[in-house]
């Protein structure tokens, strides 16, 4: 039974004694019901003592005249949130909406800053990424040198837009898309809309592949492979773009390496037989104080604080 | 209530700390001192469950559990003694469904914080209390709201009521239950979750 229903119960006995005396087989009802469990119990101490309290409305008789004024409130709170919003976003805009040819944008260790160009295109950049882009009147040309990055396409099919990574080549027709460039390796996943890639292997051949939204690829130097993810894995492995890491019944070890991507100060793993602990739960990616401080409170592991590093142990 | 003595956490010891309570003097102290400590508990264990009828789920398993502690022992501080074990509930909780809500977990540090503050002044309660309970009787429906007036407000008989309303008197004590729950949910509970 659960909380509402006990304390509909007790409410019915608060009432019901509060109607007068209790026949004899109705007290022993009252006594059994209250014996039962301690839930019974305070359940029925609460209503009863409500019910005594509320003896005081009746000295109180229509005192509201501070509910207007409390009402007011919120509306004036929300139009100053508005107005910040407003002014932050302006000076977003001021800052990127001319940005030149050929220019390169970074983020540093836990950064996450927006690109917005002119053409309406927007590149979110996660921690620790470099691009550079080259936009003229004929094309649209970014290379990620390294990191991850999230594109939100405008299309102009007069004016193609080129990811360039190591060597392959990914073409929008029209995206939504993430790439992460890591070591040679390269992953695109693609959100929305379509796009191409292109890789050139080590032997110089080319391959090519269309992708559809939720196809992740992942290409190395001398490979390609294709896999799909349902859209809300993606949405998981886009929380970044929140300031925010998702796990669920993610590896401890893969978790660590997830935040030490943000951090300077570096999250180990000490006992191997930890690394395969399932995490679940939603983290700031910049935060890795508050991780070591949820796995001491929540699953009783030790965290060693010591230079630059966090140890964790059993 | 038999106990009137307001005895406040770092103000002067509850009567024989330490010392386990018998039922009556459970029943004085819980109201004395734990169902005012309700909205700031609600607001604490809305951080982790979202859904009304399993934060009430959670405030009565609290209650529980503090009461059967306190058969044992009489805490020192019902403040710090609820929240530990508010605490200590929705770890389990977490542990169990291994979920972590990012702001349950900052919370659990401020709470080690709240557990140590002191109450506010009570005749400051006291009217705000007077005003949640005159709220939550404007907003019963309206046939609740005028047996409860009649019962609390005009003490008149329950048969009375019924006659008067030309209802069946069944049908007035459940009116008038609805009344008593809304009126401990006004009362104790954390009513700034109203629109």
């Amino acid at each position: 039974m659960n909380a509402q229903q006990i304390r509909a119960q007790a409410g019915a006995w608060v009432e019901r004694r509060d109607t007068g005396a209790l026949s004899e087989s109705e007290q022993a009802e009252f006594d059994a019901w209250l014996a039962a469990s301690m839930s019974h119990r305070v359940a029925y101490w609460r209503a009863d003592a409500a019910w005594a309290s509320a003896d005081r409305i009746k000295i109180l008789d229509s005192e509201k005249p501070e509910s207007a004024a409390r009402k007011a409130l919120p509306g004036a709170i929300k139009a100053a949130a508005v107005f910040v919003l407003m002014a932050a976003l302006a000076a977003g805009a001021a800052l990127y909406s001319r940005a030149p040819a050929d220019r390169t944008y970074a983020t540093p260790l836990g950064g996450n800053e927006t690109v917005s160009f002119a053409d309406g295109t927007k590149i979110e950049l996660n921690t620790d990424t470099l691009i550079r882009a080259r936009m003229t009147t004929n094309e649209r040309t970014i290379w990620l040198d390294h990191g991850e990055a999230y594109f939100q396409v405008k299309h102009n099919s007069a004016r193609p837009f080129t990811v360039m990574v190591a060597g392959h080549r990914i073409t929008d027709l029209g995206t939504k898309f993430l790439v992460t460039a890591d070591a040679g390796k390269l992953q695109v996943a693609l959100v929305q809309g379509r796009a191409r890639i292109d890789t050139a292997d080590k032997w110089m051949a080319q391959h090519s592949a269309l992708l559809k939204p939720g196809d992740v690829v992942l290409a190395t130097t001398d490979s390609m492979s294709r896999t799909r993810e349902n859209t809300s894995e993606l949405a998981t492995q886009l929380s970044w773009r929140r300031g925010l890491l998702v796990f669920h019944r993610t590896p401890l070890a893969q978790a660590a390496y997830q935040i030490n991507r943000y951090n300077r100060e570096k999250v180990r793993i000490a006992d191997a037989a930890l690394n395969d602990l399932p995490i679940s739960g939603t983290l700031s990616a910049t935060d890795p104080d508050q991780f070591a401080r949820v796995l001491e409170n929540i699953f009783g592991l030790k965290a060693q604080r010591t230079r630059g590093e966090i140890v964790i142990s059993h | 209530m038999a106990n009137t003595t307001d005895t406040f956490f770092g103000q002067g010891d509850p009567p024989r700390a330490g010392a386990p309570m018998n039922a009556s003097e459970i029943q004085a102290w819980f109201v004395r001192e734990v169902l005012p400590l309700e909205a700031t508990l609600m607001q604490y264990l809305k951080r982790v469950r979202h859904n009304r009828a399993d934060v009430d789920d959670l405030c009565q398993e609290v209650y529980v559990r503090v009461c059967e502690a306190a058969l044992l022992e009489t805490p020192r501080s019902a403040r710090a003694f609820v929240f530990t074990i508010a605490r200590n509930l929705v770890i389990d909780e977490m542990r169990r469904e291994q979920i972590v809500p990012i702001d349950a977990v900052a919370d659990l540090e401020a709470l080690n914080v709240a557990a140590d503050a002191p109450l506010a002044d009570r005749s400051l309660i006291g009217r705000e209390d007077l005003r949640r309970l005159q709220t939550a009787l404007d907003e019963l429906p309206p046939r609740c709201r005028e047996a409860v007036v009649m019962r609390k407000i005009q003490g008149i008989p329950r048969r009375e009521i019924a006659a008067r309303m030309n209802i069946a008197e069944k049908t007035v004590a459940r009116h008038i239950t609805e009344g008593i729950c809304a009126l401990a949910n006004a009362l104790y509970g954390d009513t700034r979750r109203r629109p």
